[in-house]
């Protein structure tokens, strides 16, 4: 099997947005190399099933033993923190519990965000385990690991260049699991559509028309507060005097409109975008990405293929199914990206069909190009002088840039680590 | 036993710790959740497991029943027993580890056996909120299960071996399931909120079809081309694009439901418990009785008004007004629901605050939804006069079922009793084990009526592990389990009735009724 390799090294990484904050997250599990000496003995609880072969193991399970304290490690990680942790780095803290409650386990923290690390970072381990609370970081690391695969001469992965992600995430009662086999199972972009879109509230409604608690404090949020700036800041969801500032005045406009039920819980909610969580569901979740893991590593049965939901409301429900692989993908597709477009488009139409399509939902895509032999910038959003620099393009057609029908744009965004090319088709 | 902290200076910091699961069930659900006391039966990988995901959302209190030593094998698998824990009480260091987890759980725990403890102090079990028994034998089991059914406390028996697991248990107490109105997506500008327009519609189709509602297809089609039809037009006649017209169109499918009581309501209506009142019957039956009065009653035939409304596209004030008919109508409900309810307990001479008229909000609130799951005694689901043999016969004809596990592990627990030791402990006498399995498995089938299963395949697989457990799929049925006790300790959410397993080589999972 192309995944299986002996396991040197186990990688978990954030549980938060862009820090390694940890959930047993960002945490680097050494345990043995290749050309380390005898893997330690295996731990007696799974010697039978580590040391016999049986009828649902992988086809070329070699029993080896080893490796297998490594899976320990859980990526839920509340029950690693103590309330005089507080401050300190999760990734620190949930290494030095583990560290000190397993002995013979090497867990490595890095306080750091994903995409401080480079290839050769993400290069050394083994298998990656995400627990990453936002769909871009999530594609940020699909992406790199993506990056890595080397190819042989027929297009087939070669063995130990593809390195298996599993990932997890809960909401409420609700969650899933996930194991990507990279470059043979379908990856997190080609199932983008699984995420739904975030929810937002149309501009009009909350200025003009608000009916909901919901609409007062988006209001204040997004209009009030840049206009009056009461702090000379931009909001933190974190400070108290910020919150009730919003609090305030929410409770003003709502009163003004009639609405009932803006509290400070509600506020909170919609300014810090709050999402229920409890700790049952996380630890099942994890749980079943650290037995995937668990899986990978030894052999001893074959991975979850390749995704399961679990829903634990009515009951406990779980479904699990298999991903198609999408040929046209942006990141596992091994085809040129075409982008269809009419000829007389502009730029910034071009650039809403990068960020509304299913296939790359980007967020704010930066475009470069070749124009006779020479490198051109189209748009960059992001460095505020290039911004203005280029800002008169979006309204220019396609034709009137001087791209012709074949012609290679790249194209580089937050969602993915490296920059992609699509060719343009005419339509 | 559990009594709660000091509230008011707590609150805030309280709140704040638990804000992201007081989202999902509400603060009398944690208030529910400080008050209980959860007993654990055996402090196995799995039993520290369920703890740790009920210790780390604060429950009340929690006390470990747990005779056994600490083993080097305890240790190796289990979070919560460290390496210098071999050799002492399991309950005792396991209790230790996990109140570090919340200071503000309390927990204690006693050195005995269950065996012991139904001896000496059989009243020991009666004030516990929820027991979870784990890799109990059947022996010691069935009069736990016993002695509790009888009180009504719920019991959750959980067991853990290699990659599949099996959790079995009789649910008891009524639920309440709190699952929200979905609110829909609004688009940006119009004038008239879409159940306005509906109703609009819904009058004019009466008008052509006197003393009926629209259920068809056909039906709803037309309704839907009567909205169109009242759509603005342009110069040439063409209906101009109004998103809230398109919301109503969208909505004839969900909301033009007629008004009933879904089944699920009225079965609890008509339910002996609900028509017999006794001084000893419990507040959700007399709630529950209060609301049938109402429904036969002053609502007409209708459960309270819920009080809640979608958001759609609409103007401040008419959407306020809108909400506000809902909103008062609805209290005029919950005040006739909880007179009604103060009425019984008069009659039935019990104190006034047994009901509080919080109490009727949420449950009018949500008595559309309400479920009343029974389970059955462990006694019965092992007995073969009584066991489900139809059931477990039929599903073991499905090639896919996960039935072949249940009996297969109903089997290891009888091998375990025979011989004190799991099949494939020990390489030796791993071929004679199989063998051996195999024929209690189908000397259990053959006990129900049902013939051999042929699935050698699992057999085999199943000692190779030798019963030994894995710690990723604990945790995983330790959430589970977990859940499903704040599930009875909030009365919210919908618990598993009754016997849920798990193959963790697959993820895949089923629950049967057994």
């Amino acid at each position: 099997m192309p995944w299986k390799r002996p396991l040197s090294g186990l990688y978990f990484s954030g549980w938060s947005v862009s820090r390694f904050e940890v959930m047993s997250g960002s945490v680097e599990m050494e345990v043995q190399s290749d050309d380390s000496p005898m893997p330690a003995a295996p731990k007696s609880w799974m010697r039978n099933a580590m040391e016999r072969s049986g009828p649902f193991c992988l086809p070329d399970f070699d029993h080896r033993p080893g490796a297998l304290h490594s899976v320990l490690g859980q990526i839920q990680v509340q029950f690693l923190f103590r309330r005089n942790d507080i401050g300190r780095s999760k990734a620190e803290v949930a290494a030095n519990f583990i560290n000190n409650r397993i002995p013979g386990v090497n867990v490595t923290p890095h306080f750091c965000k994903i995409q401080d690390k480079d290839e050769d970072f993400y290069r050394q381990f083994h298998v990656v385990v995400c627990g990453l609370d936002s769909v871009p970081a999530r594609r940020w690391m699909n992406g790199m690991l993506h990056s890595l695969i080397e190819y042989d001469d027929d297009n087939t992965p070669i063995t130990g260049t593809n390195i298996p992600l599993v990932d997890g995430g809960t909401e409420g009662l609700k969650g899933n699991a996930r194991v990507i086999l990279t470059g043979t199972s379908a990856c997190i972009e080609c199932t983008l559509g699984l995420y739904p879109p975030q929810v937002t509230y149309p501009l009009c409604t909350i200025a003009n028309t608000p009916r909901l608690p919901e609409h007062c404090i988006e209001y204040v949020k997004i209009i009030q507060w840049p206009k009056e700036n009461p702090y000379q800041c931009e909001i933190d969801g974190d400070d108290p005097a910020h919150l009730c500032w919003i609090h305030e005045k929410s409770v003003e406009r709502a009163s003004h409109f009639g609405i009932t039920g803006v509290d400070y819980k509600l506020v909170q909610g919609v300014v810090k975008n709050i999402i229920p969580a409890v700790a049952s569901t996380n630890a099942s979740i994890a749980a079943v990405c650290a037995n995937e893991v668990f899986k990978l590593a030894t052999g001893v049965c074959k991975p979850l293929n390749d995704y399961v939901v679990l829903n634990q409301s009515d009951g406990v429900y779980t479904f699990a199914f298999a991903n198609e692989k999408r040929e046209d993908c942006l990141v596992c597709g091994r085809k040129a990206n075409i982008l269809n477009i009419k000829e007389d488009a502009k730029l910034e139409e071009l650039i809403s069909k990068l960020c509304q399509d299913d296939g790359a939902r980007m967020k704010n895509p930066g475009l470069t190009t070749n124009v006779n032999g020479k490198q051109m910038t189209l748009y960059i959003a992001t460095v505020p002088s290039i911004e203005r620099q280029t800002r008169p393009n979006l309204k220019k057609t396609l034709t009137e840039l001087g791209l012709v029908n074949g012609a290679e744009i790249v194209v580089a965004d937050e969602t993915s680590p490296m920059s992609m090319t699509f060719k343009l088709n005419f339509i | 036993m559990a009594s709660p902290g000091p509230k008011s200076p707590e609150q805030s910091d309280r709140s704040k710790k638990y804000d992201r699961q007081i989202r999902l069930w509400g603060e009398h659900g944690q208030s529910r959740l400080d008050l209980c006391h959860v007993c654990l039966v055996n402090a196995t990988t799995l039993g520290t497991e369920i703890l740790k995901s009920l210790v780390l959302p604060g429950i009340g209190a929690f006390t470990i029943v747990d005779g056994h030593m600490t083993s080097e094998k305890d240790v190796e698998a289990n979070f919560f027993l460290d390496s210098d824990s071999v050799g002492k009480s399991r309950a005792e260091i396991a209790t230790k580890l996990l109140m570090e987890l919340n200071s503000d759980v309390r927990g204690d725990f006693v050195d005995e056996s269950v065996e012991q403890l139904l001896n000496n102090s059989p009243d020991f079990f009666d004030n516990f909120t929820v027991v979870y028994a784990v890799s109990l034998p059947e022996r010691t089991l069935l009069p736990l299960s016993k002695k509790l059914w009888s009180q009504g406390i719920p019991l959750i028996v959980c067991r853990s071996f290699d990659l599949r697991l099996d959790k079995p248990f009789p649910a008891l107490t009524a639920l309440v399931d709190a699952i929200n109105l979905d609110s829909m997506t609004l688009k940006d500008h119009a004038h008239i909120p879409y159940v306005v327009l509906l109703s609009k519609a819904l009058q004019e189709y009466r008008k052509r079809h006197p003393g009926s509602h629209p259920l068809k297809k056909a039906e709803k089609d037309e309704l839907k081309q009567i909205l169109k039809d009242l759509k603005l037009r342009d110069e040439n006649g063409d209906p101009l694009e109004e998103e809230n017209f398109e919301e109503a169109i969208r909505a004839v499918n969900a909301e033009i439901q007629p008004s009933i009581i879904p089944s699920n309501v009225t079965d609890i209506l008509n339910d002996p418990c609900c028509i017999n009142l006794t001084s000893k019957s419990n507040p959700f039956w007399i709630t529950t009785r209060a609301l049938k009065d109402f429904v036969e009653g002053e609502g007409g035939g209708l459960l309270p008004v819920r009080g809640s409304l979608p958001d759609m596209t609409a103007e401040t004030s008419r959407y306020i007004s809108l909400l506000t008919a809902y909103h008062d109508q609805s209290q005029r409900d919950v005040e006739s629901v909880f007179r009604r309810a103060q009425q019984l307990l008069v009659e039935l001479n019990l104190p006034p605050d047994t009901i509080t008229e919080k109490d009727v909000k949420h449950f009018s609130k949500h008595s559309h939804d309400l479920h009343v799951v029974r389970g059955r005694s462990i006694a019965d689901e092992v007995d073969p006069r009584t066991a489900n043999t139809q059931e477990i016969a039929s599903q073991l004809e499905d090639p896919e079922s996960l039935m072949p596990l249940y009996v297969i592990m109903r089997g290891i627990d009888r091998f375990y009793t025979e011989h004190n030791i799991y099949p494939g402990s020990f390489d030796e006498s791993l071929e004679p084990d199989i063998v051996e399995l195999k024929s209690i498995v189908n000397k259990l089938l053959a006990e129900l009526g049902i013939s051999s299963i042929g699935k050698d395949d699992l057999i085999h697989e199943f000692c190779r592990y030798g019963g030994s457990e894995l710690h990723a799929v604990s945790a995983f049925i330790g959430g589970c389990a977990a859940q499903e006790g704040i599930k009875f300790i909030t009365s919210q959410y919908k618990p598993i009735n009754n016997t849920f397993i798990y193959d963790a080589m697959t993820a895949q999972s089923s629950i049967y009724v057994l």
